[in-house]
């Protein structure tokens, strides 16, 4: 039994190398995912493919030529911003308080699931500890209403 | 001049008003005097029938003013506002009904109707506990004042044109809610968000009178599930409609409003699992008051966010300066649940502690976490521009880049945990049950994931920006989970054969007649797997847009789509223009598809009419986008959509897996047994 668990661990863990295996995207691509086509057609700008866009065409080769110059994807991203307004970013990817939207989400399932770990233990303790609760008096008559109310 | 018709709505809306203003005060002296044996002037019970009385004659109210609205609709009656605005004469008849939902008046009027009838169902049925029906009642009577209120004062659907001269014809309806699809789809998700409060009273009711145990759950039950499943139905319709009219190719694009319907969802799902821990094993009581509540509460701050214009949204028919009613209500609503939680919420005491960390109650633990995680993301990615615009001074786009990122994960969990948790057992699960239980789904998964490497779907070879990855991980964990049900299927079936010596399959139904509840709740979760799988096949979409001549062709993955001709028609309500393309996949012609581009004459506006080729394997979605002003040539975009149609097929098994969940179950059958004769002599005659 124990060497089939290991061959199982060993298959996933093959699986696991072979989804953090490198993708083939390109810096164009990857930066024009980061980006919406400002034309209203809300589209990626690397997917935006509608005919007689006006500003899908230029704005690739705009990013194209930064590439090639070399400048940073914040850099690139931050002169588009600058040129298009913030809505030209298809998330808050401008860093500072934009790293807030990303960071909560996921903050708040790690404290829930501590808050979780904290709750089952709490409820583990007690299962040793507690001792059947007698029924009060009120709530005795307050069974009996609810027998009458409902036969 | 004299307009009996709105007259008549405008007085029957004051009269609900009434009505209900006394069923809340009424309902609330008389439940307070027989709480606190205090002696009124009249007798407190028949008070409290009187209130009863008046909450079901406020629904007969409310309906003759939805009559009388429909009525103007139908005797195109442009002396209303609203009915100039959200009709003409020329609007078919099923759309004049649909005129009650399409504007803000009339949605708020439907809303308003609907609670009250949802409040006439309930009064009437209040014999299973009449104490608390009552206090859910006079609760109820408390929301629908707010409604009333707001249609009274701040959004009339009766008012008149300035000047009060009916203009000779309207402006007509909104184009794109020109679907039969829109005929349902809003009263479907209405009575989804309207639903709740009832769950949400009866909560609310049993704190403040201190119900004991869990009878509360028993008889809200049935209220959340249909409440659950209209909204679930709601929700499918508004993606289907989104799908198969806005023409953008997809279902689901994280607008406001979408993300308004879904975190209710996610919240009455998160209620629906987190009571069985307190009608199993009377554990986390205080939780579940507080999940209705926010469940409640959030269906309100969807319709506050996307109604009060604070979040920007292409449902743009529905902005208005009504959220400041929203807001004040809400704050209403939280001070109140807060108040009473304070103040009798110590009776809520758990009555089981855990006994093992691998067990049932951990894993719907875990489930409420993902659930509420998945509502929070929503609310906070929908709120976040507005949070963005107070920091930065300007509104930051947050769509579905960020969503795809952020929710897909979450979304793989709560996959993870539809598979894990129903095979775990309540109390302890031993760790023979544990391999028993999951040897088979795993093996599943890993069958599942190396057979799609093997058919292409290589995460080292992506393309789709992680979709690929999250596509893999999506199916295969799903392979895992439908394992995981249908031996737990096959294994209850096997036990019932060898009692009744009945076959597999007959064995499985009465299996499940005996347990409605529970292979329901399969039967929902193999449905939202096939809808996670459909969801999953968007990482594979394509897309190809060209101008097309006759015979010009777009190829794309095996389809070549061939004009044959375009062309222009016209008709009493629009305007068209249509390109006919012949179909071919591998070569052999499959169909022909028309799609068009109309512009309705009274509305001025255009709309667009996508042709899809549906099969199981993927949707051939054809969009007619525009025409080339130069050469006058049709524009055509074309998307391959993979697996779309499993996520139709997907809601499908859920609704019916709900409707099996809300059957009764079989109850147990006393075999009756061959008494020997003499017999009964023996232990004392059939009375012993």
């Amino acid at each position: 039994m124990h060497k089939r668990v290991f061959h199982v661990a060993l298959l996933f863990a093959a699986a696991l190398t072979m989804l953090g295996a490198g993708s083939s995207t390109t810096t164009l691509d990857r930066i024009g995912h980061k980006l919406e086509c400002p034309c209203g057609c809300a589209e990626i700008l690397s997917e935006c493919n509608h005919v007689g866009c006006p500003d899908s065409g230029p704005m690739i080769d705009e990013l194209r030529k930064d590439i090639v110059a070399g400048q940073s994807e914040p850099a690139i991203l931050n002169a588009f911003v600058a040129e298009y307004g913030p809505v030209v970013l298809a998330a808050p990817l401008r860093g500072g308080f934009d790293v807030v939207a990303w960071i909560v989400p996921f903050a708040v399932l790690v404290l829930g699931g501590l808050g979780i770990v904290f709750v089952l233990r709490r409820w583990h303790r007690h299962t040793q500890l507690a001792a059947p609760a007698a029924p009060v008096a009120d709530e005795e008559a307050m069974r009996e209403r609810i027998r009458r109310d409902t036969e | 001049m004299l307009h009996p018709m709105p007259s008549f709505g405008e007085l029957s809306l004051l009269l609900a008003l009434m009505l209900s203003v006394y069923a809340l005060f009424a309902g609330a002296l008389s439940l307070w005097a027989i709480a606190h044996k205090h002696q009124l002037a009249v007798d407190a019970e028949r008070l409290r029938e009187t209130a009863r009385r008046a909450g079901i004659a406020s629904f007969v109210a409310v309906s003759c003013a939805v009559f009388a609205l429909v009525w103007a609709a139908f005797t195109n009656d442009y002396s209303v506002d609203y009915i100039l605005h959200h009709t003409n004469r020329s609007l078919a008849t099923a759309y004049k009904f649909s005129a009650l939902w399409s504007g803000q008046e009339g949605s708020l009027l439907l809303w308003a109707w609907l609670l009250s009838g949802y409040g006439f169902v309930l009064r009437l049925r209040d014999k299973a506990d009449v104490t608390l029906h009552a206090y859910a009642g006079t609760i109820l009577a408390g929301i629908q004042i707010f409604f009333f209120l707001l249609l009274v004062f701040a959004a009339r659907p009766f008012s008149l044109v300035p000047g009060g001269v009916a203009p000779a014809d309207g402006l007509g309806l909104n184009t794109l809610l020109q679907y039969p699809e829109m005929v349902i789809h809003p009263p479907m998700l209405y009575l989804g968000y309207v639903g709740f409060s009832v769950p949400f009273a009866f909560a609310l009711g049993a704190l403040m009178m201190r119900y004991p145990g869990e009878k509360w759950i028993h008889i809200t039950r049935r209220w959340t599930m249909v409440t659950w499943l209209f909204l679930t139905c709601g929700i499918c319709l508004g993606m289907h409609w989104a799908y198969a009219v806005l023409g953008w190719g997809g279902y689901w694009g994280w607008d406001p409003v979408e993300n308004a319907s879904l975190m209710p969802w996610l919240g009455g799902t998160a209620f629906l699992h987190s009571v069985m821990m307190q009608e199993k094993r009377g554990m986390m009581k205080r939780w579940n008051v507080w999940l209705i509540f926010v469940t409640f509460m959030l269906s309100i701050l969807g319709t506050l966010l996307t109604r009060s214009g604070l979040v920007s949204s292409v449902h743009a028919f529905a902005q208005s300066s009504i959220g400041d009613w929203f807001v004040i209500f809400l704050a209403i609503v939280a001070l109140v649940c807060t108040f009473t939680f304070v103040l009798q919420g110590d009776h809520l005491k758990t009555e089981n502690h855990l006994e093992s960390y691998v067990s049932r109650e951990s894993s719907f633990l875990f489930n409420n976490l993902v659930l509420l995680t998945a509502s929070f993301v929503v609310l906070w990615g929908t709120l976040y521009p507005v949070l963005s615009e107070w920091v930065n001074g300007s509104k930051e786009t947050v769509g579905p880049y960020y969503y795809n990122r952020v929710m897909v994960p979450i979304g793989l969990a709560l996959l993870f945990l539809t598979g894990v948790g129903p095979l775990l057992a309540w109390r302890s699960t031993s760790l023979r049950a544990i391999r028993r239980n999951f040897v088979l789904p795993c093996i599943a998964v890993i069958v599942t994931a190396l057979a799609l490497m093997a058919f292409g779907v290589r995460p080292w070879h992506d393309d789709s920006y992680g979709g690929g990855i999250y596509a893999l991980v999506c199916i295969a964990l799903g392979a895992g989970v439908i394992t995981a049900i249908t031996s737990e299927f096959l294994r209850g079936a096997g036990v019932v054969r060898t009692q009744t010596d009945k076959n597999l399959l007959a064995s499985a139904i009465l299996l499940t007649h005996r347990n409605t509840r529970r292979y329901g709740g399969y039967l929902i979760h193999f449905g939202i797997v096939v809808l996670f799988i459909g969801i999953a096949g968007s990482a594979f979409n394509r897309s190809e847009e060209h101008e097309m001549g006759f015979g010009d062709s777009i190829q794309l993955n095996g389809y070549k789509l061939v004009c044959q001709s375009f062309s222009q028609d016209s008709n009493a309500e629009y305007d068209t223009d249509y390109a006919l393309l012949d179909v071919f996949h591998n070569g052999k012609k499959i169909t022909q598809l028309a799609p068009e581009h109309r512009f309705y004459n009274a509305s001025q506006q255009p709309l667009t009419v996508v042709a899809i080729h549906s099969t199981l394997a993927a949707d051939l979605y054809v969009v007619y986008e525009g025409q080339n002003p130069d050469t006058g040539r049709p524009i055509i975009k074309v998307f391959l959509n993979p697996l779309v149609n499993w996520i139709w097929i997907g809601v499908g098994i859920v609704i019916f897996g709900t409707f099996i969940a809300l059957v009764p179950p079989l109850l147990p059958v006393s075999r009756k047994v061959e008494v020997p004769a003499g017999a009964a002599a023996v232990v004392g005659g059939p009375n012993a």
